[in-house]
């Protein structure tokens, strides 16, 4: 797949203070590629600045080769799908969705058939002569992306643009983006602060945080292989423990030495050793290569919850086995499950657990409140 | 038990206002009704009614300039209330305060300024030496009638252009229009509510006023306001209110259909 966009050092300041750190990034032809990080990260912003809203200060932004950070956004081959949707509040449904094709002086009746396809499409047949203000989230939702679609852009941006549905909706249009996606076979650039929707999406995510991208990778590669102390974080659960790597495939952290299948690292090199909660085995004191004892356990459905105090670190454990809080319990853990990174700034940032508390977890996730 | 309680608390409070139209607003207007229809003697009549064919210039005359000082008002109040709706909060308030500050004087000094201004023998002609003639032309009225209504059509533009969504200039944007087509395509027919009242605030008072048009006009035109004026101060009450009445239902008329053409929900409109 070629590039189709491509950002050369971009940089954006807001009052002095910088959203966008010399920012370097291409995005194929084709591919559902998502912005993931927290809130006020500089993602949105990234994104307006490739749909045309924002200037960048500096640095170069490429389209199919051509120089556009002069462009203005009605010149760009590329629309948005806003977070509040911005539907005209002044025409109905297939005037919003006519609206582009109005503007290039499209024929009656090639606007007809082109309105009712994409109605279809979006699964709104029938809607015509509704009025948008009088349609459901979900459903504005969807005339958004119709009417986004219509003029056949190369590239569909997408600011956070389920923020604002139930889970359950939330749920349903992800899978119909991706597959709205995978029949018009466009560019996707998505902007979202939920891990699990990037995860379940993507092709490829970009992981960003203080204006700078921390990762870039395939789902899988940002899972199993996070960068730094930041990314393994932000990605699902992780505990992140101080080790020491002796040798290639050798670390040690609390105080024991493990077997691993990472290398390249010097000598006696300090290193953040990731450890997903569901790569832990709970095996019986005496057989564990580290014991701790449980502070609490929670029941979470498919598995319970474990927080594990090993030498004043707090684990996270997922086990499908019940454990009695208090009990002393033995901890084995895979080769294979161990993953190594180079030290960062955000080394010793993350993944203890000893003040975690699910609730300012999904107040964080809550917040959607709107980024420059 | 708990309703009735209620309804009462609730005709209680509306009662004062309800006393106040009933005292203020329905009984004169049901005078003026039935001066309308009567005779000097008190004896139903169309007499008023009939004659008032003898002031269908004085109508025109008064329709032509406050038209003429609402489109002007339209013209020059549009891009104001679009640059103070897109400027930064803080000027906002500046600007807003700017725009209302005549309003805090007093009609009747307002227009005597303007005449000191303007006359022929005035501040402005001694200065520049000119012999520039403008009181008592259509034009000062025009000027007069703008000068003192601007504000009534800023304000609801205004209002109405900052609830505008700043999203709805990127999709516009975004879906291909150039910054006129902004204008044309969206943002215009989404203020028409604001552009419809205050085409209503300017142009009620515009063609009702007589102050304006008595000093400004310089006692050579005569509007329909001042021919009202001129009935009752006479004493030919049942003529003006003939006048009168007719005016309302014409007012009446016009803005109905102009509501017709705003079919937007929010009101912001009188009627």
């Amino acid at each position: 797949m070629e590039k189709l966009i491509e950002l050369k050092g971009i940089s954006k300041s807001y009052d002095g203070e910088k959203v966008i750190d010399s920012m370097n990034l291409y995005i194929r032809d084709g591919e559902f590629i998502t912005f993931l990080g927290p809130s006020g990260c500089g993602k949105t912003t990234t994104l307006r600045i490739i749909g045309g809203f924002e200037t960048a200060d500096e640095g170069n932004l490429y389209f199919d080769g051509t120089e556009i950070s002069n462009v203005p956004a009605y010149k760009r081959h590329i629309n948005t799908v806003f977070q509040k949707y911005a539907l005209f509040p002044h025409l109905n449904v297939y005037e919003n969705i006519a609206f582009p094709l109005r503007l290039k002086k499209v024929g009656e009746e090639d606007i007809k058939r082109r309105v009712t396809e994409m109605l279809k499409m979006v699964a709104l047949s029938g809607f015509e002569n509704k009025s948008v203000s009088t349609l459901s989230g979900g459903q504005q939702q969807r005339v958004a992306i119709a009417r986004a679609l219509i003029s056949h852009p190369k590239v569909l941006l997408l600011d956070e643009p389920l923020g604002a549905l139930d889970l359950k909706l939330r749920k349903d249009m992800q899978n119909e983006l991706k597959s709205i996606q995978q029949k018009i076979g466009i560019t996707f650039i998505y902007v979202t602060h939920d891990q699990e929707e990037a995860l379940s999406m993507s092709d490829t995510v970009v992981v960003i945080a203080d204006g700078q991208i921390q990762q870039i990778g395939t789902p899988t590669d940002i899972y199993n292989e996070p960068k730094n102390a930041f990314v393994a974080d932000f990605i699902g659960e992780s505990n992140i423990i101080d080790g020491v790597m002796l040798e290639d495939k050798k670390v040690k952290f609390s105080a024991h030495v493990f077997d691993c299948v990472d290398g390249g690292f010097g000598k006696n090199e300090a290193v953040d050793v990731v450890i997903r909660p569901e790569d832990v085995d709970v095996v019986a004191p005496e057989a564990g290569m580290l014991t701790g004892k449980v502070t609490s356990v929670t029941f979470k459905g498919v598995h319970y919850e474990i927080i594990v105090d090993i030498k004043g670190f707090k684990w996270m454990i997922q086990s499908t086995d019940y454990v009695a809080p208090e009990a002393t319990i033995g901890l084995y853990i895979e080769p294979d499950a161990i993953h190594i990174m180079k030290k960062s700034k955000y080394s010793g940032m993350f993944g203890d657990y000893s003040s975690f508390s699910d609730e300012i977890d999904t107040l964080s996730d809550a917040d959607t409140a709107e980024e420059f | 038990m708990m309703k009735k309680k209620q309804s009462i608390i609730h005709s209680i409070a509306a009662a004062p206002h309800i006393f106040w139209s009933v005292l203020f607003i329905i009984l004169p207007l049901l005078i003026v009704v039935y001066y309308a229809f009567t005779d000097g003697e008190g004896n139903f009549s169309f007499e008023n009614i009939l004659s008032l064919g003898e002031y269908a210039e004085i109508f025109g005359l008064s329709l032509e300039l406050s038209v003429i000082a609402t489109f002007v008002c339209l013209i020059i109040g549009y891009p104001l209330a679009m640059i103070i709706a897109k400027s930064k909060p803080k000027h906002q308030k500046i600007f807003l305060m700017l725009l209302m500050l005549p309003m805090w004087t007093n009609l009747l000094i307002r227009t005597y300024s303007i005449m000191a201004i303007f006359d022929d023998g005035g501040i402005l002609n001694s200065l520049l030496g000119t012999t520039f003639h403008f009181i008592g032309t259509k034009g000062a009225v025009i000027f007069g009638m703008v000068y003192d209504f601007l504000p009534y059509m800023v304000l609801p533009i205004y209002t109405c252009v900052s609830k505008i969504d700043k999203h709805m200039w990127e999709a516009a944007s975004d879906l291909g229009c150039s910054p006129t087509k902004v204008l044309t395509k969206v943002i215009i027919p989404l203020s028409m509510s604001g552009v419809i009242s205050g085409v209503t605030m300017v142009l009620v008072p515009s063609i009702s006023t007589f102050y304006i048009s008595q000093k400004l006009g310089g006692g050579t035109f005569e509007l329909i306001g001042d021919t009202i004026e001129r009935q009752f101060v006479t004493g030919a009450l049942n003529v003006g209110a003939a006048i009168s009445l007719v005016m309302m239902i014409l007012i009446l008329i016009s803005l109905s259909v102009m509501n017709k053409f705003s079919d937007s929900s929010d009101g912001g409109i009188i009627v």
